[in-house]
């Protein structure tokens, strides 16, 4: 079975978010990226299935900063194969829709049977990846995975509705899958193994262009208004514990 | 040794029926396990040298198979006093079939090197678990807990997962102006490397502004790098990620290439130790110093006129004292302040008890939990506390919060756990 | 009069969620701004009717059966509808339905999507989106000026009794032509049986902030000493750390306790969903702007490394 893996780069949300002069994304300058924490989820069931034998894994990602580091950490952990997608502004915000389009455009020409993708991200203002590239390819998909397997030529999806309410569905393959969860926490790849990756693997690199943008026109962005929110706390560990103990004590809900 | 109350069967593999031919003679040895067999001539055959085999093939891993059984190593070992380990206890599980890659004794190592300073054999743990945990590691055999910090490290420089352009924020509450180098490139006699735990940990940016004074004080040119710092992560090293202390190395040469500064000055043990010995390795020499060892020599500098009237004991880093001979330099400045009073405790200088910090061990306290009676650092607090002394006075960054709780968990909220920059600031009139 | 909005009810089996008449509430308003009806979509025959009468006209998508789901089945009868109905405006939430469908049916019709909205207005030929990126960090304004705009709208932004009017609305029948190669199997429900964290009065609830499993011991000593169950947020659930059953947000459980008490939770809007009708709210987060300060009534930066043990002390543990 033919896996191909989308990932992405994101901006690091331990990182204070500032907005950019004009008004209408972050200020991307002072921004870490990191992988999608979804992605790696994907990735991860991804290689879960490679490891009960039955999987060949791609990992593809365009062009964004810092992506060669997640690539290759994707090598690390045992993906058989990573590209690159160019021909676009690697800066700047890639809406969904352009996306799935430069995807789509990729994998029209590869062979696959399933694509993983996280089930969301956290500026896919626009939708999320695996319904809007499933349908630029024409075939099935599904979101909110939280396990599948596959059975000839079809793959039997769990997804996940709220509440540990489970949705069981069949579908024909090829498909693309929005993962909510792996099997297990993602692995672990030593940074010797890494470095291995990066002197021994290379990233193959394809130029595309294409596009098709879904999204409206961002007027602006701005942090949220404060509504006036907690009142903190101050003080030591012990003197905020017992501000606690008091509020926990006023509800009656502790006796000493 | 009892673990958490309970008593620990010893992991012994003895064959219940065996027969040895002797190549000499043809004769045949019973030497089945019984009451009566140590009256009777056997041949050892029924362990395995396989686990010695396979550590041994390591870079580092060469000396545990040199290990005779003599077991001077287990009541040094600080770990042994709250558990079941030292290096000849883990030699002799080896032996009966332990895969030390799988176990979790493999993680519980300080490398406080307190084993190697008795063993007649060199029996070399802090490379021997190092080298086995990095096969560990690369197998994808970590704990979790530690997996997250060699993430963070990577990701963002620094082991707490902090903002790395945050890194000098401690500098606002110095009091005292501190130059960081990338906004003032200019020549500077000491760069100030601060490292983690002063740089983020709320008790140790204290430390921080306080040494910052302190230099201020003594008049000494210094500057620092601000969010150019990464750690230089000696003990992500040591728990088995040489791929991620080489990679931070590569950036730190990087940014120390860029300045002119005589000599580098740190608080953290553990950089210092990878500076002096492990950067040299890999031909990149610096005159490096620890930051008591810098003051040492200007305490006469320093306007100490505020008397301390209290009873002082003083901890021992692992890799300054016995890693690297420093026993001298933090007594002098404790003995520089006036009313103060040094109580040594039991375990000092060269047979000084451990953190239980170094090695990795700073970010595996919920993994050895498991394995422990009490924690080293409570331990160690409780000796402390037994001196009579009012403050135990430490010069290694991740001691003041690991004492700090443990002086609260063992009930010993009274026993002040302060960094030595501290005491001499509050001495400073 | 022409329909001008339409919203889904994502009910595949039972009641109507709560979104549905969220949706309701807020279509009703946009359809009179723009001068159309209000449809609602609904999956099989057998549903609830009298009380979808917010709505205008019921569109039943006949060849979905209720009682189970594939995503491909749903977008052919959903996609029949908004072809039957050409509306200007269709309304999801951000549910598994939502999220499955918005892009893939926005692609379908050439439509824009705002997701993760918050507030929509009409402002002349456009559809303004108020939505939330980077987990509620920062919120954009979208304006939407396709011929046909989708919203997938996070649930609680609108207030539901908006939607619960009564009235007869008529029902039209869809007809779903297309075959969709998929399979729609079953629905499994969970587990019964164990912890319930929606009956407790008092919550300790746990984020990723607690960094290892091995952690997990000392936020349950303290649930333990307060005799009252452990919760936590997706993270924490998503690596294994905790059962299902322990989850609160959108995927998991909704609470209503009288105290919920956070750790190391960060506060995305999938698990704020879960937990913001609690009476009293008390946040431990070293992050100052987490934004789950916003929703709680009492917060510290305090560690909770620090924090938890303290408060075990102070409860008898």
């Amino acid at each position: 079975m033919k896996i191909v893996v989308a990932m992405r780069q994101l901006a690091d949300l331990v990182e204070e978010l500032e907005v950019n002069a004009d008004g209408t994304d972050i200020d991307r300058d002072f921004v870490k990226f990191v992988s999608n924490e979804w992605d790696e989820a994907a990735l991860e069931e991804a290689l879960c299935h490679k490891d009960d034998g039955d999987a060949e894994i791609t990992v593809v990602a365009l062009d964004e900063p810092d992506v060669d580091q997640t690539l290759y950490t994707a090598l690390a952990k045992g993906a058989d194969r990573a590209v690159k997608l160019t021909g676009h502004d690697p800066e700047g915000w890639i809406r969904t829709g352009d996306r799935a389009a430069i995807l789509a455009s990729w994998l029209e020409r590869d062979d696959f049977d399933l694509v993983l993708t996280g089930v969301q991200a956290a500026d896919d203002l626009d939708g999320q990846l695996a319904g809007v590239l499933a349908e630029r390819l024409g075939v099935r998909h599904a979101a909110v995975v939280v396990g599948f397997h596959d059975a000839d030529s079809a793959v039997q999806v769990e997804q996940e509705l709220g509440g540990g309410t489970v949705a069981v569905s069949s579908l024909e393959l090829p498909a693309v899958l929005g993962i909510q969860a792996a099997r297990q926490t993602p692995r672990y790849a030593s940074i010797t193994r890494i470095r291995q990756a990066q002197q021994t693997q290379t990233i193959q690199e394809v130029e595309i262009s294409a596009g098709g943008s879904l999204g409206g026109t961002v007027r602006k962005i701005s942090p949220p208004k404060k509504r006036g929110g907690a009142e903190m706390l101050e003080g030591s560990a012990s003197e905020v514990a017992e501000r606690i103990a008091e509020l926990i004590r006023s509800k009656g809900l502790a006796r000493s | 040794m009892p673990v958490a109350g309970k008593k620990q069967l010893p992991d012994v593999v003895e064959l219940e029926s065996a027969i040895v031919k002797s190549p000499i003679s043809g004769r045949e040895w019973d030497v089945s396990g019984s009451f009566s067999r140590m009256l009777n001539p056997r041949v050892l055959t029924d362990y395995t040298y396989a686990g010695f085999a396979k550590i041994a093939s390591l870079t580092g891993g060469e000396s545990l198979q040199n290990c005779y059984g003599c077991g001077k190593c287990v009541p040094v070992c600080p770990v042994d006093l709250v558990g079941e380990y030292g290096p000849r206890k883990i030699h002799r599980r080896v032996q009966t079939g332990l895969d030390l890659f799988k176990a979790d004794e493999l993680w519980m190592c300080t490398t406080c090197a307190n084993c190697l300073r008795v063993c007649p054999k060199q029996v070399n743990m802090v490379e021997v678990m190092p080298a086995v945990r990095e096969a560990a590691v690369a197998a994808g055999d970590i704990p979790e807990e530690l997996q997250v910090v060699m993430e963070k490290t990577f990701r963002y420089g620094n082991a707490l997962g902090e903002n790395p352009r945050k890194r000098h924020a401690w500098t606002k509450g110095a009091g005292v102006p501190v130059r960081v180098l990338s906004g003032d490139p200019g020549p500077v006699d000491v760069l100030f490397y601060v490292e983690d735990y002063w740089s983020y940990h709320p008790r140790g940016q204290q430390a921080a502004q306080a040494f910052a004074r302190l230099l201020s004080h003594a008049g000494v040119d210094f500057a620092i790098l601000g969010a150019e710092e990464k750690t230089v992560g000696d003990s992500q090293r040591l728990a088995g990620e040489k791929g991620l202390f080489e990679a931070l190395m590569e950036e730190v040469v990087q940014v120390l290439d860029k300045y002119d500064f005589r000599r580098i000055v740190t608080p953290d043990p553990h950089g210092f130790n990878a500076l002096v010995k492990e950067y040299p390795k890999y031909g990149h020499n610096y005159e490096v110093l620890h930051y008591t060892q810098l003051l040492a020599p200007l305490v006469g500098n320093l306007p100490l006129t505020n008397r301390i009237d209290a009873k002082v004991t003083f901890h021992d880093p692992c890799y300054l004292g016995r890693h690297n001979g420093e026993y001298d330099a933090p007594r002098t400045l404790i003995n520089a302040i006036p009313g103060v009073e040094l109580i040594e405790m039991g375990r000092c200088k060269g047979n000084s008890y451990c953190c239980g910090g170094g090695g990795g061990g700073m970010w595996l306290d919920g993994f050895n939990a498991n394995h422990l009676t009490e924690r080293l650092s409570e331990r160690r607090v409780r000796e402390a506390a037994e001196t009579g002394a009012d403050i135990l006075a430490v010069c290694c960054p991740y001691e003041v919060s690991r004492f700090e709780d443990a002086a609260k968990s063992t009930g010993n909220e009274r026993l002040k756990v302060m960094d030595i920059s501290e005491l001499l600031d509050m001495a400073i009139g | 009069m022409a329909i001008s909005v339409l919203v889904l009810s994502e009910r595949i089996a039972g009641e109507h969620p709560e979104a549905t008449f969220e949706l309701l509430g807020k279509g009703s308003k946009l359809a009179k701004q723009l001068g159309g009806e209000l449809a609602v979509a609904v999956a099989g025959t057998d549903y609830p009717v009298q009380e979808l009468g917010g709505a205008d006209v019921i569109l039943e998508l006949a060849g979905l059966e209720a009682g189970a789901y594939a995503a491909p089945i749903w977008e052919a009868g959903v996609a029949a509808a908004i072809a039957a109905s050409s509306p200007r405006v269709v309304l999801m939430s951000t549910g598994t339905v939502g999220l499955d469908l918005g892009g893939s049916l926005a692609t379908r019709f050439g439509g824009q999507l705002a997701s993760y909205v918050i507030d929509l207005d009409v402002d002349g030929e456009e559809i303004l989106a108020t939505a939330q990126l980077y987990g509620g960090k920062m919120l954009a304004e979208v304006a939407l000026d396709s011929f046909i705009c989708f919203a997938t709208v996070i649930p609680g932004s609108f207030p539901a009794d908006d939607g619960r009017s009564t009235g007869s609305p008529r029902v039209e029948r869809i007809e779903v032509g297309e075959k969709p190669k998929a399979v729609a199997m079953a629905i499994r429900e969970p587990e019964t049986g164990g912890v319930d964290i929606t009956a407790a009065p008092m919550l300790v609830s746990v984020g990723r902030g607690i960094g290892s499993s091995d952690n997990l011991e000392l936020v349950q000593e303290l649930a333990d000493a307060l005799k009252v169950p452990l919760s936590a947020s997706r993270p924490v659930i998503d690596s294994g750390w905790l059962p299902k059953p322990h989850q609160v947000g959108k995927s998991g459980k909704k609470v209503k306790p009288s105290i919920y008490l956070s750790f190391g939770i960060s506060g995305a809007p999938e698990h704020l969903e879960g937990m913001r009708n609690a009476e009293m709210i008390i946040a431990c987060n070293t992050d100052p702007g987490a934004p789950i300060f916003e929703v709680a009534h009492f917060g510290t930066t305090v560690d909770l490394f620090d924090l938890v043990p303290e408060l075990t002390e102070r409860f008898g543990g």
